[in-house]
């Protein structure tokens, strides 16, 4: 009972296959999609998508957040960016953590809605270098 | 009669002329390849985002607070201009007809007492526009140097738009750009970015209006998914617009590659003409000569 995963960005289709599960970092919290999944339009934050066969994660994508539509038999999931988490560098995702740090750091007294973007990007590129280190799961 | 000398250099320029010209127009078909790429890699991106937000625009539609990139300020007197051109020349009438069209249409909507705001995306056009309305131009973004245009390019403009109408600097934003319809034809495109056109109607997408349950809710994504949007637009007429450059330029390479070649028949026909003209005026003089000894 596969469901049809595709991860685009804006540059190019990424990924288009089937799997069994995936679970795709939603803005309030890790979902798990199987097949016949409740239609639904999800926020993402950045975080690793993983692909699961049986009990296994098969492969694994960061993204840099986006949206994610889901429906029973798909779930489409447009990134702002994602990469393969193998893909991922260290110096890279902590160069962005602390440029991130610095803008939100900047932002006293900014317009509330610009601070929470920020916030979100530092949340992001947090969640890169974990990628990158390969903390989030254990099994890489 | 031009000496031979004079006619011999005329050839040899025409014939570096032509060099370039070709070289040229095979560097516009590679170019033009790998931007057609591009654009065709954008379009799922932009499909699926079509369908989102017609979900979501569909399921807020009653709402009466939309968002302002969606429903606009509710006033049309200010107008901004996005006219998206090349930093490059030799392509044709590809920048002309970008600036002539920006030209028409800001005099059209000043003739109708509404202020014009020009952003110049693009070297030539900035020229272009300059020389006439230069009082009207904001601002000028140019990519010269640059190998290809990706997304985060299109994300500033669209930023820099949404940061000036959030400071209430306009009320409607068009985009100009050429649209690539085939390698020898560009078409000029007025688009509305702001506010948002409304999607076309009758085209039920598959799930055939199934529920959504969104999260968080329906407006917090809008509002999130609205700028991206319109970054996708602007992504998709700069990808469009950069086709389209090659695209002109190759076509305009090759008329210039066949001109050249033209000219350089014409001219070594003189120039066997000439030469052929010398032999027998030398022929005369010798033969004259002989005689009257």
């Amino acid at each position: 009972m596969p469901i049809a995963l595709e991860i685009v960005s804006p540059e190019k289709l990424l990924l288009s296959r089937a799997v069994e599960m995936v679970v795709i970092p939603a803005a309030e919290g890790d979902m798990g999609v199987l097949e016949g999944h409740t239609p639904m339009i999800v926020m993402l934050r950045g975080g690793t998508i993983s692909l699961y066969e049986g009990d296994r994660v098969i492969e694994q994508h960061f993204v840099a957040g986006g949206f994610a539509e889901v429906t029973a038999e798909r779930c489409t999931v447009l990134a702002n960016e994602a990469l393969p988490v193998a893909e991922l560098s260290k110096d890279e995702s902590e160069r962005r953590l602390s440029e991130a740090e610095a803008e939100f750091a900047q932002m006293h007294g900014a317009d509330i809605e610009e601070q929470f973007m920020a916030l979100d990007r530092v949340h992001a590129a947090r969640a890169m270098v974990e990628a990158a280190e390969g903390l989030l799961t254990g099994s890489r | 009669m031009p000496s031979l000398k004079a006619l011999r250099t005329r050839i040899n320029s025409v014939k570096s002329t032509q060099k370039i010209t070709s070289a040229m127009k095979m560097v516009a078909a590679s170019k033009l390849r790998r931007a057609q790429q591009q654009a065709e890699a954008a379009r799922p991106y932009a499909e699926r985002m079509d369908r989102m937000m017609r979900t979501l625009a569909a399921s807020v539609a009653d709402s009466p607070t939309a968002p302002v990139l969606l429903a606009g300020t509710g006033k049309d007197q200010v107008h901004l201009l996005i006219a998206v051109t090349a930093d490059r020349g030799l392509a044709g009438a590809f920048n002309a007809s970008i600036g002539r069209a920006t030209r028409a249409l800001a005099r059209r909507l000043e003739a109708q007492g509404k202020t014009v705001k020009i952003l110049a995306v693009g070297r030539k056009g900035r020229d272009f526009l300059r020389r006439e309305l230069s009082s009207r131009i904001i601002g000028d973004i140019t990519y010269a140097g640059k190998r290809r245009i990706d997304f985060g390019d299109a994300n500033d403009i669209s930023q820099r738009t949404i940061n000036m109408l959030a400071a209430g600097d306009f009320d409607v934003a068009t985009i100009v750009y050429n649209r690539f319809q085939s390698v020898i034809s560009q078409v000029v495109t007025e688009q509305q970015l702001i506010p948002a056109p409304p999607p076309p109607e009758g085209e039920s997408s598959d799930q055939g209006g199934a529920m959504f349950d969104f999260e968080p809710d329906e407006e917090t994504i809008l509002a999130r998914l609205l700028p991206q949007a319109l970054a996708i637009q602007v992504y998709r007429a700069l990808l469009e617009s950069s086709a389209g450059e090659h695209g002109a330029r190759m076509t305009a390479m090759d008329s210039a590659s066949r001109n050249a070649g033209d000219m350089i028949k014409r001219l070594t026909l003189n120039y066997n003409r000439a030469r052929q003209a010398n032999i027998t005026r030398e022929l005369i003089e010798i033969i004259s000569g002989a005689e009257a000894v």
